[in-house]
């Protein structure tokens, strides 16, 4: 029966709540702490943050990783930066816009009392991080710089060249490194979780497989928090890494954890276009690259002419012409699907017209090469030093994203303008989360990307970061006091208790069966057919008969797999195929449960477009009457989830039709 | 088939850490300038399942160059012949009929896990001897209270710029990580951040390298000219200066 | 363990005990090279004989001497512990080795080291061992720039000495530089002039040394 869910938000104002709530949730004290262990999965920023933060409050925590170390998580390839709230810029940001922001960028889809914490914690992180020795981009005076991102019209994010991701990640892995030097966090590395282990109802351990040796583990934990990401590879091709996958999230799903929203996927508009079927990924060109590129297609459709021949006035800058208010820095949604639209329409560019371009001639030269010029006394430079010394510029801010660029595609992107095209890059959707970011499992959390939480239907740039920073470092600490501090009386649970032994067998029933199978097409073929299902019926538009077809191709896609599968190898030996199988098998059924999801919202809004539900002018069109809610999913049995509604409340702010122009 | 390149590659085969390896030639075909290395050894491992033999395991993940995990020996180059990572490699760097000889990276303290993929954790026990800043959180104060010229925060930056794949030491003929090392000293010993524990951190991250097998700096400048993400060689003389100026100069021993 | 062994025994102290002697043996070869080019005033050796004798008998220059020694043993030793340490860092070998991404005599230090060992030991029995150890010089017999023209008459000594100053400029021309960078002094103003003096100290002291038995051979200093 479906249900109404509760959030467990605290009562107060907005503003007072997260403060209250610290101020009287329960604390374990720090002999009963050491007693306590947590089991932490992932080891990107809400991983590495949340472990090194738990032990260094005295709690005893194992974390693992698939990867072979804990500094390798996907989280560092975030590249533009982290939004915070400083006003540093005195441009009047405050707590409150970047809450605002974060909820009209996300389509009034969030939740405000978590919104509004992320935005309150935020600057802590920034001090946070600057404190480990995260090398932020900084000023001839020594302070911070700041860079502006797509839907906000304050300059907040905090930034280290084209690499902010991997700079916070090293940071947080470095305390995470501390920790475990101090003997306080113990390290699993190329270890990946295969079960949530269920005692009495609430989540007391994993089962993990060793991917060097095979073996399975048994780990008991107190508490279970995952920190395993998103689940953009459903997709096949997206910007997350080959290894980033769901399982971790699925599998806890299956064990009772409701899934929120699902078919929440954010497709970026700044990547580069595929180049043919043996591409493995897509790579992303930083959204900070449209504070200084400006994106156009050419008037005149099927125009070949190559970019620097078309004149100035045969040009369509169409974010500019659309969104005058917002220009190139409208959110991440908006630009994708005005990319779609041109595209479409017949005005792409490049050899497979499935691309616009991003161009930063007329700021290289224009902002930077000019400031430059005055700075060092020039008067009236020509075009030539006017692009010497913007390019110096340029190489400063974005150097490391060109030179991808360079390497990718053969060409120079301080030459000739960049072809981009949208593709999926993060999931807003994720295991449900309470307040406190318990799942409706006791004892198993959710943080960062793994969550739904925060961003609604869309997320703003430079969110990702913060918010998986925001729950490791200074949410989870605390929320999980509330949990906790109820179980200083629990004992460790023997990992020989039927329920592991149970749980293992099943993990272990499974890997045999993938490799009995012996068919004949490889993983990825599954794969990659389930992925073009998705960004075919449930990418960038979606449509209720595209998305039942999609089901029904879903459903006999995972037919065909368990009969015609083959994973070569043994269980008990390093075997990557044998992760994959794993974890395409998981995506299979999360693929169906995302259209499933699309399906039931009869409403567009952010990064979720029903080609049924737009204004005139195609814009996103919402139905708060019917569908300002949550959507969590209980998985009941194959192909059969049951729907429950966290209704959204909003007191604090308007909802409206959302408005960039 | 997607493009014209026709290619002979010797690939190291080894099944586990115990077990004695060798090359193994493939010959692969229709490979398109526009993929990545990594791509054409996935062309190559989908037909070895496609004749349910073995693919070739390696190690990979966000393939866009800053995951640091990718490792591949290509012709005699640590990442191959471009001053990139593996997964950044494009074959347009190569021509049709070319050999390519791909082996594992080779040191004591990087044992070969299976194929071309390496254990590479002696680098995460050189960062917990003492790469980090002991700060816990929310002990930090407001991040603009301590201004850091910029030519510092750019030094730390470029330092901290690396991304622990281990090329240096795979390309270093004493198979040293002085260059990893040293850039994770030399980003903490140049911001104000980094002083408190300056001392002992050279001291222990050098004390732990020398412990996990990695051989000592000749200044050949192999790793600098090999490294994908451009570390200067300038890091190892300044964790030189850190380390010497520490042995002398600290109150006690670390 | 005192910290001193501790840190000298580190892969940072050895190569500081490299840096250290190798300095010391090029202040010495400065010195060495300078007295020796005393020959090119052609003044049948008169000029080098003096200077000879005063580094023979000055009580200061000899007690020098024994340091000088003593770093040369420590520059060999430590320098064959740290080729051998290094070797077994790498138990399985590469097929293949690109040697673009570094400089043949920067890789080749140990070789060049040994060859300049065997050089050094034919060298030393030329003269050192005759001036010291005999009484020809000190008896009057010979100068020991008679001593020179007499072994340098013979071209396989001269073959030899060339092909050991190629050795000691290759040796120089990494290793002079090597030592500040390993010292830490890597500076943006002062490294490139430290690197270009290394260079000229590498290409010169070696080109005069050779001048020497070539010159003596061809009878251009008599």
């Amino acid at each position: 029966m479906s249900t109404i869910l509760d959030a467990k938000i605290p009562d107060g104002s907005l503003v007072e709540k997260w403060t209250k709530f610290r101020s009287n949730v329960p604390l374990v004290n720090p002999a009963n702490k050491r007693n306590l262990e947590i089991i932490v999965v992932g080891t990107g920023l809400a991983g590495a943050s949340a472990a090194a933060s738990l032990a260094e409050l005295g709690y005893t925590v194992k974390a693992f990783c698939f990867q072979d170390s804990p500094r390798r998580a996907h989280s560092i390839a975030a590249q533009g930066g982290i939004n915070a709230a400083k006003n540093y810029q005195n441009d009047g940001d405050s707590t409150y816009r970047l809450f605002y922001d974060t909820i009209k960028g996300g389509d009034y889809r969030a939740r405000e009392a978590n919104v509004h914490r992320l935005a309150e914690v935020s600057a802590n992180i920034i001090d946070q991080c600057v404190a480990q020795g995260v090398p932020f981009a900084r000023d001839y005076g020594g302070l911070l710089k700041n860079r502006s991102f797509g839907g906000t019209q304050v300059k907040r994010t905090f930034y280290a060249a084209g690499q902010t991701g991997q700079q916070l990640l090293l940071g947080a892995y470095s305390s995470l490194q501390r920790q475990i030097g101090l003997g306080n966090v113990k390290m699993y590395t190329r270890h990946e979780m295969l079960d949530v282990v269920m005692v009495d109802g609430k989540a007391r351990g994993i089962i993990a497989r060793d991917l060097i040796s095979g073996k399975l583990e048994r780990h008991f934990g107190h508490a279970v928090l995952l920190c395993t990401g998103g689940y953009g590879n459903v997709f096949y091709l997206s910007t997350n890494a080959m290894g980033s996958n769901v399982t971790a999230a699925w599998k806890a799903h299956r064990k009772g954890a409701l899934f929120g929203n699902p078919c929440f996927t954010q497709i970026h508009p700044t990547c580069i276009p595929v180049s043919g079927d043996h591409q493995s990924k897509l790579t992303l060109m930083s959204e900070s690259l449209r504070n200084d590129g400006r994106i156009w297609v050419p008037k005149q459709k099927g125009d070949t002419r190559p970019a620097n021949d078309i004149p100035e006035e045969e040009r369509d800058y169409y974010l500019e012409r659309r969104y005058p208010a917002f220009g190139n820095l409208v959110p991440r949604d908006i630009a994708s699907r005005a990319a779609k639209e041109r595209c479409d329409a017949g005005y792409g560019v490049g050899a497979s017209k499935m691309a616009v371009y991003l161009d930063f001639r007329s700021n290289l030269i224009n902002k930077y090469g000019r400031a430059e010029a005055s700075k060092l006394g020039i008067d009236n430079p020509d075009e030539e030093t006017l692009i010497r010394l913007g390019r110096a510029v340029v190489k400063e801010e974005y150097g490391n994203l060109f030179d991808m660029y360079k390497q990718i595609t053969g060409e120079d992107p301080y030459e000739t303008p960049m072809r981009i095209y949208p593709a999926v890059h993060y999931t807003m959707g994720g295991l449900w989360v309470d307040y406190n970011l318990m799942t409706t499992v006791k004892g198993l959390y959710a943080l960062g990307e793994a969550n739904f939480s925060d961003h609604g239907a869309n997320r703003l740039g430079a969110s990702a970061l913060m918010q998986g920073l925001a729950d490791g470092y200074f949410v989870l600490p605390y929320t999980i006091g509330a949990y906790l501090a109820a179980e200083i009386k629990t004992k460790a649970i023997s990992t020989d208790a039927p329920e592991f032994v149970e749980a293992e067998k099943a993990v272990q029933e499974r890997i045999t069966q993938f490799l009995s199978i012996k068919g004949k097409k490889s993983v990825d073929n599954f794969h990659k057919r389930l992925g073009k299902i998705m960004w075919e019926q449930c990418g960038m538009s979606r449509s209720a008969e595209g998305l039942k077809g999609a089901i029904a191709d879903i459903q006999a896609l995972r037919k065909e797999f368990y009969s015609d599968v083959f994973v070569p190898g043994d269980a008990d030996e390093f075997n990557p195929e044998l992760e994959k199988a794993g974890r395409v098998a998981d995506f299979i059924e999360l693929g169906e449960l995302m259209c499933v999801d699309a399906l039931q919202r009869e409403e567009s809004c952010g990064g979720h477009f029903r080609e049924e539900f737009q204004t005139p002018d195609g814009e996103a069109l919402r139905d708060d009457e019917k569908y300002a809610y949550v959507s969590a999913w209980e998985f009941k049995d194959t192909s059969q989830w049951e729907l429950h509604k966290e209704e959204l409340v909003y007191e604090n702010i308007k909802i409206a039709q959302r408005s960039y122009k | 088939m997607e493009g014209n390149m026709n290619l002979t590659l010797k690939v190291w085969r080894q099944k586990n850490a115990k077990s004695e390896g060798r090359f193994e030639t493939f010959d692969v075909k229709g490979i398109s300038e526009d993929m990545s290395f990594l791509e054409m050894f996935d062309v190559l491992n989908e037909r070895l399942i496609s004749e349910t033999k073995e693919p070739i395991a390696f190690d990979h993940d966000c393939r866009e160059g800053i995951c640091g995990m990718c490792s591949m020996y290509i012709n005699g180059h640590p990442h191959g012949p471009k001053q990139t990572t593996t997964c950044q490699l494009h074959m347009r760097s190569f021509k049709s009929g070319d050999t390519i000889t791909v082996e594992p990276w080779r040191a004591a303290a990087f044992p070969v896990i299976k194929d071309l993929a390496v254990n590479r954790s002696s680098f995460d026990r050189i960062i917990a001897s003492g790469g980090f800043v002991s700060v816990n959180t929310g002990n930090a104060r407001d991040a603009n209270s301590l201004p850091i010229p910029k030519e510092n925060a750019d030094l730390a930056f470029m330092a901290a710029a690396c991304i622990g794949c281990g090329a240096c030491v795979a390309a270093c003929k004493n198979a040293s990580a002085m260059l990893f090392t040293s850039a994770k000293v030399s980003q903490l010993s140049l911001l104000p951040q980094g002083q408190a524990e300056r001392q002992m951190r050279a001291e222990k991250m050098v004390a732990q390298m020398d412990a996990e097998g990695f051989g000592a700096c000749t200044n050949t400048g192999a790793c600098e000219a090999e490294c994908p993400k451009g570390i200067s060689i300038e890091n190892i003389a300044r964790m030189n200066r850190e380390y010497l100026s520490a042995s002398v100069s600290s109150n006690k021993e670390y | 363990m005192s910290w001193v062994t501790k840190t000298l025994s580190s892969s940072l102290g050895k190569k500081l005990i490299m840096a250290v002697t190798g300095l010391s043996l090029i202040a010495f070869l400065l010195v060495h090279c300078g007295i020796n080019a005393c020959i090119f005033f052609n003044d049948g050796g008169e000029t080098f004989n003096h200077a000879a004798e005063f580094m023979g008998t000055n009580w200061l220059i000899r007690t020098t001497e024994i340091g000088l020694f003593a770093g040369l043993i420590l520059h060999i030793l430590d320098g064959l512990k740290l080729w051998y340490d290094n070797n077994a860092k790498r138990p399985v070998k590469y097929a293949i080795v690109a040697g673009n991404n570094s400089t043949w005599y920067s890789r080749s230090m140990g070789l060049l080291g040994t060859l300049l060992l065997i050089f050094l030991v034919i060298h030393l029995r030329h003269f050192w061992v005759v001036s010291r150890f005999t009484d020809v010089i000190t008896s009057g017999q010979k100068t020991l720039f008679q001593e020179m023209a007499e072994v340098f008459a013979n071209p396989v000594p001269v073959v030899i000495y060339v092909l050991g100053c190629i050795s000691l400029a290759y040796h120089l021309l990494h290793g002079f530089q090597s030592a500040f960078q390993t010292m830490g002094w890597n500076h943006p103003k002062y490294t490139p002039f430290i690197k270009s003096v290394g260079a000229g100290f590498a290409i010169l002291i070696p080109l005069v040394f050779a001048a020497m038995p070539i010159a003596m051979y061809l009878q251009i200093i008599k």
